[in-house]
């Protein structure tokens, strides 16, 4: 299984925060096609420009390998505190 | 030290006690930032964090902040989830042996948490609700660093 975060309006788009992907994708790329085939939307959104990606918390760039029980967060620009 | 919290905090509470037992600090300079109604415009703000990975980022801003200034102790305390006009929302505390690390430090932290820490912060109103991106003056604040 993978975790998937959505944050700020991502998640209002998506309309949820968390969901369990299973079984885990295997790479960046393939989770992004998996949640687009669902929501087209979602999945455009996603790969605007300004939206990071943080693999088990720490920020990634470009494309990535999964591993089973992995944490994926899609991170739209910060607002700042 | 850093904390998040989603409860009210007193401001004046944690600076009392971030002063107490300094027998060799000279300088505790602070800033308190409150959240604003917009004159009725909004009704509350909901800030959303990263758990985990929000208080890593900020602690990597207070490192900085440490390695730039003369610093004894810092505390960084930020809400989370909801908030009311005029309740705090960020505490910021710094102690030094002298008074301009401690103002300096306080600007720069405030700076950097204004621009760079990872919050979502939605504004709610009697007119609905968005979501607010960096004013391009935060970015020109933290400009004046580099």
């Amino acid at each position: 299984m993978a975790r998937v975060l959505l944050f700020g309006p991502l998640r209002d788009l998506a309309g949820w925060r968390e969901r369990v992907l299973e079984p885990a994708p295997r790479s960046l790329a393939e989770l992004r096609e998996r949640l687009a085939h669902e929501d087209a939307a979602l999945g455009e959104a996603l790969a605007a420009p300004g939206v990071q990606v943080a693999l088990n918390q720490a920020i990634v760039r470009g494309e990535a390998a999964l591993s089973p029980g992995c944490e994926v967060a899609f991170l739209p620009p910060m607002s700042g505190g | 030290m850093i904390e998040l919290t989603d409860q009210p905090f007193d401001p004046g509470a944690r600076l009392s006690d971030f002063c107490a037992g300094r027998t060799e600090t000279g300088a505790v300079a602070s800033f308190t930032g409150l959240a604003r109604a917009e004159a009725g415009g909004t009704t509350r703000l909901e800030l959303e964090a990263y758990p985990g990975f929000t208080e890593r980022q900020i602690g990597e801003i207070a490192r900085a902040a440490q390695a730039r200034f003369d610093l004894q102790d810092l505390l960084i305390v930020h809400r989370v989830g909801e908030i009311a006009p005029g309740e705090a929302i960020v505490f910021v505390a710094c102690a030094a042996p002298h008074r301009r690390a401690a103002f300096e430090a306080c600007d720069y932290l405030m700076d950097y948490l204004k621009s760079r820490a990872p919050f979502w912060k939605k504004e709610h109103g009697p007119e609905g609700a968005r979501w607010i991106e960096p004013r391009a003056q935060d970015h020109a604040d933290i400009a004046r660093w580099s």
